[in-house]
């Protein structure tokens, strides 16, 4: 397995199959949260740290406690309540140890159990099946390769679409397509510059 | 509130989709086709319908603190089970909706109607809550998904994922001739599409209120 593999993987997450513009994940929060660009950048950094972690614990528990006891149909149940439960870990270790961290990431973690894409990649880790593919570590690096590929791609995304945000504001837009329908017509344009990405790999 | 009413105001004046704007991700990523749409319609009306009853009857035992986890754990149990039955009897639906079947857990409706509805409420009223709210949900999925899928390949085709349909074919065949297939705009079956189409129906319903207000003022 050569390094050219998990650049693929990387490109290809975070690039071709976007997580908001062609997968749909995570789109409450790019509607909700991007109006101003530091809470875009908080809330992507938070999205970043903890699709890590809970891509690789998630991996982890499947394949090292729920298949060997034949429990792999609890998977969804077990992957949302140890999503919830890193989500409240990482908020209290931050609230700790590291105030400023906190103050800037702290408000969008409780946002974050309930952001599908966390949960979509950590089950899509197990539907895509790295695991048969690259065997145990090499699928868990393959995981993290794709988990890292998505978060990247979704701070792009969040990150760019504040921006555009902040300028639209000042443009005189009709009243029936101020909000959220500009918002989606801005997501359609960019979704179609994205699919121009496909050939890439 | 009257059971009736309970039962269609989540058709319209509280669609969750277009008024409430939740559960936005499936509006978008299974309306490329108007059979899964409906298929992932009916199964959010079903894991609603229960988790709702059984929100609403363990309310008094669950301490408020611990009270959005344990609808958490009530409503995946359901989404599990819902998802292995669609397995079992609707295997190209199951293959289809892909992890948009086990992310009905994160679907804001379900925890939101839970929160807001089921946990002050009588499990009756709850239930009916559950299938109103549902059947928006389904309502909006399908008008999203009947546009994406006529203009992007001029027919509906049904009979290929949902079991129930006896024999398949397509929509368009029922008016005769009309053969519009030729003259699809393929970017409406692609992730662009369904940005677009949900902006205009956004912007219809926006431009609609407008207008209301204008004349009432």
């Amino acid at each position: 397995m050569s390094i050219a593999v998990f650049f693929t993987a990387l490109v290809s997450a975070m690039l071709i199959n976007n997580i908001i513009l062609i997968r749909f994940l995570g789109i409450c929060s790019f509607l909700g949260v991007s109006k101003k660009i530091e809470a875009a950048a908080g809330m992507a950094a938070a999205v970043i740290f903890v699709m890590l972690l809970a891509n690789g614990v998630t991996y982890i528990i499947f394949y090292g406690v729920l298949l060997p006891l034949g429990l792999g149909y609890l998977r969804t149940l077990a992957f949302i309540l140890v999503i919830a439960s890193i989500v409240q870990f990482v908020e209290m270790f931050l609230k700790k140890y590291s105030t400023p961290l906190y103050k800037s990431l702290g408000i969008y973690l409780p946002l974050i159990t309930t952001n599908c894409a966390i949960l979509g990649i950590a089950e899509g880790s197990i539907i895509s099946n790295f695991y048969g593919d690259f065997g145990y570590w090499g699928g868990f690096a393959m995981s993290m390769t794709t988990a890292l590929g998505t978060a990247l791609g979704y701070a792009l995304i969040i990150f760019a679409f504040s921006a555009i945000r902040v300028r639209l504001d000042a443009m005189n837009v009709p009243d029936e397509f101020k909000g959220v329908p500009v918002s989606l017509f801005v997501a359609a344009i960019m979704s179609m510059a994205f699919l121009g990405l496909q050939g890439l790999v | 509130m009257k059971s009736t009413e309970l039962l269609t105001r989540g058709l319209t004046r509280e669609n969750p989709v277009f008024v409430m704007l939740l559960g936005m991700c499936p509006a978008l990523a299974v309306t490329a086709r108007v059979e899964t749409a409906l298929g992932m319609g009916l199964l959010v009306i079903l894991v609603l319908t229960l988790s709702n009853l059984f929100v609403s009857l363990v309310k008094d035992y669950v301490p408020s603190q611990i009270r959005v986890p344990s609808y958490i754990v009530i409503i995946a149990a359901f989404v599990t089970m819902i998802s292995m039955l669609t397995e079992a009897f609707a295997y190209d639906l199951f293959v289809s909706l892909g992890v948009f079947l086990p992310l009905i857990v994160v679907n804001c409706i379900i925890l939101g109607r839970a929160e807001s509805f089921a946990s002050k409420n009588k499990p009756i009223a709850s239930m009916l809550d559950g299938i109103g709210m549902g059947l928006g949900f389904s309502l909006a999925l399908v008008i999203i998904s009947s546009i994406r899928e006529l203009l992007s390949s001029g027919t509906i085709v049904f009979g290929e994922y949902l079991p129930f349909f006896a024999t398949p074919g397509d929509i368009t065949q029922l008016i005769a001739g009309v053969n519009v297939s030729d003259y699809g705009i393929a970017v409406f079956g692609l992730p662009a599409g369904a940005f677009l189409t949900v902006g205009f129906i956004l912007a219809i319903r926006q431009g609609m209120q407008i207008r209301k207000q204008g004349a009432s003022a």
